[in-house]
């Protein structure tokens, strides 16, 4: 019995070393050295080439003149050190005065906008920091966007479809936009938006601007 | 539905079902066979692996003595994990300069970890410094696999090995099992898997959390780690534990479509295969797919269902006039409807627990479909390990039942099944509803339970039932709606899970001792084949009887009353 213990304890000791500490040490440096962006966060740069966040993680957006991401319950709203979903079930009565705010907001905001509200523009995302859009719920803002910047929605929708990624191999996922790289993208061809943040305060969906936004040429 | 989706899914069976014998085959060879694979690499390192820890590798154990050494082994690991939780403070990898854990979280997620669960009452990113992450969790996720594994193997010998003329007592050497199941199987995969979730952006880091200013100027901190290490063996050793809050629905944990097949095809690839292995042991590779039959048809049963749920509007959504093309609350957009409900119904097959969407948002059917997985005993594919001896229960079960109907004796594989047998199975059967329908009923009448609820109404029972059925499961996923973070949920979670995983591991264990000494009989006129249509259709019927009848009352208050509560427009 105490020679099992003395066994079971070297045991913990040599399988810790090797699967807690020599196994995470060399992934991570082979990963330094062969992925050194993706292991690092995938930041991305701006016009400027400042960094502003990464590709993978969604960020809010205040300003009309910027594709919104979907609504977020990742803490106070789009929060990378606080990641949740809403965890609100098919028959919550807080889920539904939720998505009746945003739905209504959102159309005053969109005025313009083809079709009733897509429904992941009322959905929070299981992570919160969902940075995707489908392609219709892109388009759907496309109008305002093109409204705030003041220039030919055609020209938008254009870099949006330019911005579309489609199913891996053709049936793995779902096709979609990353709102924060369309906004770079944007922002490269239309010139920055400078319209300052809305004071909104700390609201868990991000409110868009109704008035067009200043622009700041290249 | 979609074609595209259905086509997604018979890909993700298929690459499934071509994985199942070539990794069958190399696990047979590591465990039970002459040579183990890399002799000059990796069987000097075994040997050394070996000595350090002071076992002799020629010493068979009987079940009493591998049973004594697994659960020596699983509470001095336990113990070690608590420790390192308590001290994160004071000891390096700490660079949020997280204070200690508290005392029951520390014990409800060292219990956790050890019983393979990986329930979390915490959230990752908030909570555990990258030492505890990697040192206290990402260890379990190993050696849990590596002991469920052990068990499993250990109740096959009972079965299949052939006793001399003495009779035969051993089951092999629960040290030799653990070495090799980490060394030759979880280490390896793990490494090259690792990497590619990093090529695809899942991060790989020791820096601390990163803060940056957004387009807009926002302060943004990005929360980082070495994540793809542990995401690796959190899925192949089905166990599920996030190294974030969000787990796999987190783009830093699990970044693309690809990585979504890849982490579906990892829960599963070692439960699928540990039957083929088992064919092989048994002589009779038959045997083993007539195991992975029963598995895959109750598997499509339950996507079919989850996908046609979750295809539906979320009726809470109705009123907001949006244009809905499936339930999205709590989805991730890169995966849609199909992608995730296929996650939650393999996740909840096996005994992994992972997420890549929030069950606490699909529609109540659709959370119906991972409660019921649960509920039948974690045998759909399973844990690693877990799934194959949980499996094989129900087939002593089922041989049991076909004996009173022929009336003769039960044997399966040429082995009696008396009364002993039928016993510690049934045992095995009890312990589970008796667990999980005895602290429901607690905690749904007493304020302790009732005030960590985040949704009212029918909806609350279900977090409840979910919550105990993940612990004693061992699965780990939730309804993350609930705050279990409290004494009384960290206590009785904890507790729930170590007696889903060692008062389950026990009898099992002792099945393999009864049955390793008897005598074999060759295969008479009135034997009831175990490894063709007819016993696999047996199989699953026992499977569904068993847990539909012991659950059916709870879940029909909970996720079945909602469903048509919601449908009539009621909301809480």
């Amino acid at each position: 019995m105490v020679s099992t213990l003395v066994i079971a304890l070297r045991a913990c000791v040599v399988t810790l070393v090797l699967t807690g500490v020599l196994y995470p040490l060399a992934v991570t440096g082979v990963a330094q050295v062969l992925f050194p962006h993706e292991a690092q966060g995938s930041l991305v740069v701006d016009e400027r080439g400042r960094e502003v966040g990464s590709a993978l993680i969604a960020q809010g957006f205040t300003r009309g003149a910027y594709f919104q991401p979907r609504p977020s319950a990742a803490g106070n709203g789009y929060d990378a050190t606080a990641s949740s979903g809403s965890n609100l079930g098919p028959t919550s009565q807080k889920l539904r005065d939720r998505a009746v705010a945003d739905a209504e907001r959102l159309r005053k905001e969109n005025p313009d906008a083809p079709g009733p509200v897509p429904a992941e523009l009322v959905t929070a995302s299981g992570s919160g920091l969902d940075p995707h859009l489908s392609p219709e719920a892109a388009r759907w803002q496309v109008p305002r966007v093109a409204h705030a910047r003041g220039v030919d929605p055609a020209r938008v929708l254009a870099v949006v479809e330019a911005n579309v990624e489609g199913r891996t191999l053709g049936v793995l996922g779902e096709p979609r936009v990353n709102a924060l790289l369309l906004n770079l993208a944007l922002d490269r061809q239309f010139g920055r938006a400078v319209e300052p943040v809305h004071p909104t305060g700390a609201a868990a969906a991000p409110v868009g601007a109704s008035s067009a936004a200043g622009l700041e040429q290249p | 539905m979609t074609l595209i989706g259905w086509l997604q899914i018979l890909l993700f069976f298929a690459l499934v079902l071509a994985l199942t014998k070539p990794l069958g085959g190399y696990l047979f060879r590591v465990f039970e066979g002459e040579h183990q694979p890399l002799p000059r690499v990796l069987g000097p390192v075994e040997r050394v692996l070996l000595r350090l820890c002071g076992a002799d590798a020629r010493q068979e154990q009987t079940w009493t003595q591998y049973t004594v050494a697994m659960l020596a082994f699983s509470l001095l690991s336990m113990l070690g994990t608590y420790a390192i939780q308590r001290l994160q403070h004071v000891l390096p990898l700490n660079p949020q300069g997280l204070p200690a854990v508290g005392p029951e979280l520390a014990f409800n997620t060292a219990a956790s970890f050890t019983a393979n669960t990986n329930w979390q009452s915490y959230a990752g990113e908030s909570t555990m410094s990258y030492l505890s992450q990697m040192m206290g969790l990402a260890w379990h996720n190993f050696v849990s696999a590596a002991v469920g594994a052990g068990v499993a193997l250990a109740l096959a010998r009972g079965f299949t090995r052939r006793p001399g003329p003495a009779g035969q007592k051993t089951l092999g050497n629960f040290w030799v099992d653990l070495i090799r199941a980490t060394l030759y199987v979880l280490l390896p995969i793990c490494f090259v898997y690792a990497l590619f979730l990093v090529s695809q952006g899942v991060l790989q880091n020791f820096a601390p959390y990163r803060e940056l200013l957004t387009m807009e100027g926002v302060k943004q901190t990005l929360a980082m780690g070495p994540v793809a290490s542990q995401e690796a063996i959190k899925m192949l050793g089905t166990n599920g534990g996030g190294f974030f809050n969000a787990n796999s629905a987190h783009p830093f944990e699990n970044p693309t479509p690809l990585t979504n097949l890849a982490e579906m095809l990892s829960i599963f690839a070692l439960p699928a295969a540990l039957t083929y292995t088992y064919g092989k042991m048994a002589g009779d590779t038959r045997q083993g797919w007539a195991l992975f039959a029963a598995m895959s048809i109750l598997f499509f049963a339950g996507v079919a269902a989850a996908y046609a749920a979750e295809s539906q509007a979320n009726p809470a959504l109705v009123a907001s006039g949006a244009a809905q093309d499936g339930n999205l609350e709590g989805k991730e957009l890169r995966f849609g409807v199909c992608g995730s409900a296929l996650f939650a119904t393999v996740t909840t097959d096996a005994s992994c627990g992972a997420v890549n969407a929030m069950h606490d948002s699909f529609t109540a059917l659709g959370g119906l479909v991972p409660l019921v997985n649960m509920q039948l005993g974690e045998v759909i594919f399973g844990g690693v390990g877990a799934g194959l001896y949980g499996i094989l229960i129900m087939v002593v079960l089922a041989v049991f039942i076909a004996g009173l109907m022929v009336g003769r004796t039960p044997e399966y594989l040429g082995k009696k099944i008396e009364a002993k047998e039928m016993k510690l199975a049934m045992l095995y059967v009890l312990i589970f509803p008796l667990v999980i329908l005895g602290l429901s009923a607690v905690a749904a009448v007493i304020p302790q339970g009732l005030s960590s609820l985040n949704n009212a109404g029918p909806h609350g029972l279900s977090e409840i039932l979910y919550a105990f059925t993940s612990g004693t499961a061992n699965n780990g996923s939730a309804f993350a709606g609930l705050n279990a973070n409290t004494p009384f949920w960290n206590i009785s979670l904890g507790l729930a899970m170590l007696a889903g995983r060692f008062l389950m591991m026990v009898p099992a264990l002792a099945i393999a001792g009864s049955m390793v000494g008897k005598k074999v009989v060759a295969a008479g006129p009135g034997t009831f084949p175990t490894n063709g249509t007819l016993f696999t259709g047996l199989l699953v019927s026992v499977v569904l009887i068993v847990g539909a009848l012991t659950f059916f009352p709870a879940l029909s208050l909970g996720p079945i009353v909602e469903h048509f509560l919601g449908a009539a427009g009621k909301a809480f």
